[in-house]
């Protein structure tokens, strides 16, 4: 979706903000607030860019900075964090070779936590982008990662 | 052995979440129709009598919230009023609002327009976080079908009331759950607390008087219309009438959640529907009501578990969450995850909070490492913590002390000599 069609969608009201935001960031193919939809957004919402700034860097979806295609979110809240977060961190860690905050060098994914998820009764859990897994165990997580690399390489041209 | 009863999460898992004829099959928007034929002043009589509390955490009266809220005059625009939904459910352990939102969201939906209607609110704001995809999407359709049948829009179902409900998303503050400040964020703004007083039932979203609600406390609302006050009345304790959704998790067998009366023993969730503590292990602490919650030993297995019962005994009920410890977990691991958690989430805007939650994490790193005599370094952190609750803007601030406070008093033992 270009801005126009943003525009479109949402009136030009400050408390559309995060949603317009969401749109922004949702539409970039590398998964962030780019310096120019930032802008963009100041512009079209008629508030300084200071304003827009404080805003992306206030809420924790929101990246500025470009990240992988699918997002992995390991809950470390205390329900995961005593079922065994820990141990689902490192797997993945391992796996992918990053760090928190860290893209895959293939662009792939990037690892991120997250607070609680609300999926306590199947702790300890993760998300990849919009779908969530639960009762997740390190031995199952090549199984997860593999559904998005098959996904990718099918859409590969 | 008692029962489930289930109000707030009737039908939840029994019909289609996104077919609307399958919530009108089974009574569906039956009480909105009735309330219609009342007059606002019945229906906040209603709700006010039920004794109906808010089920976010708080426990406030929802009765007095909505009286409040339509008597509240605005100087500038005689009438305007909002309703707003509070879907932003981020307390560790708490899934309850999920499980209506995906299960049964027109349910909810009934409730905040027969809320709006009591309070004569014009225009209504559904707030769910962003993380929580599935609910998103369910209320969405929802709200769509709710219009085409008319139970939103202007003229609802030939009465003369009109009321449209815009859905919002949040992006990641668990902040943003506290009621001023979801309403900050709602303006489109950094999700910073506002001082109170003023409350929102006098000036809530856009300074406006404001009836904010969350989601369970919302979805009891058609059964009250329905089945009348003194049914519901019936149901649960003296001071906490009603039912109350249970989110079991942690070492529990059977981890889930569960609707069953106000005043259910916690030795009850735990053996009867979590199937008791998991691999026959022996129950060390509970923590209830998330991590702005306290940790409570074996002796309160049998306390009645409702607002007040628990409050005189120095434990809250919050959100309903109840996390089950074993004995081979650690109260200092779960206490440090809870301080972490609180320090990631301060948002910043009162000194207190944002230096208090990092202060008491490096104390914890202190005794963890064995630099400091542990007795005096959790006497330090007390004190810390008691000057936090004192000082704090809002709620977030004064969370880590009943963390704090409660492990120490029932759990000292264990902190003083465990050895790193």
């Amino acid at each position: 979706m270009q801005h126009d069609d943003i525009a479109k969608k949402y009136p030009r009201l400050m408390e559309n903000v995060l949603l317009i935001l969401h749109e922004l960031q949702k539409n970039n193919p590398q998964n962030y607030l780019a310096g120019k939809d930032l802008i963009w957004a100041a512009d079209y919402l008629n508030v300084t860019y200071s304003q827009i700034y404080g805003l992306a860097t206030y809420y924790t979806l929101f990246s500025l900075k470009p990240r992988g295609r699918h997002i992995i979110r390991v809950c470390r809240s205390p329900v995961c964090q005593m079922i065994g977060a820990g141990r689902i961190f490192e797997q993945i860690k391992r796996i992918l070779n990053v760090n928190f905050g860290e893209t895959t060098s293939d662009g792939l994914f990037t690892l991120e936590s997250t607070e609680c998820i609300g999926q306590c009764d199947r702790a300890p859990c993760l998300s990849v982008d919009d779908s969530i897994y639960g009762g997740v165990r390190p031995s199952g997580i090549e199984d997860i990662l593999k559904i998005y690399k098959k996904n990718n390489e099918e859409h590969k041209p | 052995m008692i029962a489930e009863c289930r109000i707030a999460t009737k039908n939840v898992g029994l019909i289609n979440p996104e077919s609307i004829d399958d919530y009108l099959a089974s009574g569906g928007y039956e009480a909105l129709k009735k309330a219609l034929q009342q007059t606002p002043e019945e229906a906040v009589f209603a709700i006010a009598k039920s004794g109906l509390r808010g089920r976010g955490g708080a426990g406030f009266s929802s009765g007095m919230k909505i009286k409040f809220t339509g008597e509240a005059t605005c100087q500038l625009l005689e009438c305007m009023r909002f309703i707003v939904c509070n879907a932003d459910e981020g307390e560790p352990g708490t899934f309850k609002d999920r499980i209506i939102m995906e299960g049964n969201p027109h349910l909810y939906i009934e409730g905040m327009i027969i809320a709006a209607y009591a309070v004569s609110a014009e225009k209504g704001y559904i707030y769910i976080r962003g993380e929580y995809t599935k609910s998103i999407e369910m209320t969405r359709l929802a709200l769509v079908q709710a219009r085409a049948r008319g139970f939103l829009g202007s003229d609802i179902l030939q009465s003369g009331y009109s009321l449209d409900i815009e859905l919002r998303i949040g992006a990641g503050s668990y902040l943003c759950g506290e009621e001023l400040t979801l309403l900050e964020s709602l303006e489109g703004k950094r999700g910073y607390p506002r001082i109170k007083p003023p409350y929102p039932a006098e000036k809530g979203l856009f300074g406006l008087p404001t009836l904010i609600n969350n989601v369970e406390t919302l979805a009891h609302i058609p059964a009250i219309i329905t089945h009348g006050v003194d049914w519901y009345t019936r149901l649960g304790s003296k001071e906490s009438p009603g039912t109350k959704i249970f989110t079991l998790s942690g070492d529990v067998a059977l981890p889930g959640y569960v609707e069953v009366e106000m005043g259910v023993t916690l030795r009850e969730l735990i053996d009867q529907f979590g199937g008791g503590v998991s691999g026959g292990e022996k129950f060390k602490a509970a923590l209830l009501g998330g991590a702005a919650g306290t940790f409570v030993p074996e002796s309160y297995l049998d306390v009645r578990m409702d607002y007040d019962t628990l409050k005189a005994k120095d434990a809250v009920l919050g959100s309903g969450a109840v996390i089950v410890m074993a004995e081979d977990k650690s109260i200092l691991d779960v206490l440090n995850s809870i301080l972490r958690f609180f320090q990631h989430e301060s948002c910043g805007k009162c000194v207190p909070c944002r230096v208090g939650t990092q202060q008491l994490l490096i104390l914890l790193e202190q005794i963890n490492a064995a630099r400091r005599d542990k007795e005096k370094a959790f006497a330090e952190m007390l004190r810390q913590s008691e000057i936090m609750a004192k000082t704090s803007l809002c709620p977030l601030g004064q969370s880590p002390l009943l963390a704090v406070k409660s492990a120490l008093t029932h759990f000292s033992h264990e902190l003083y000599s465990e050895m790193r």
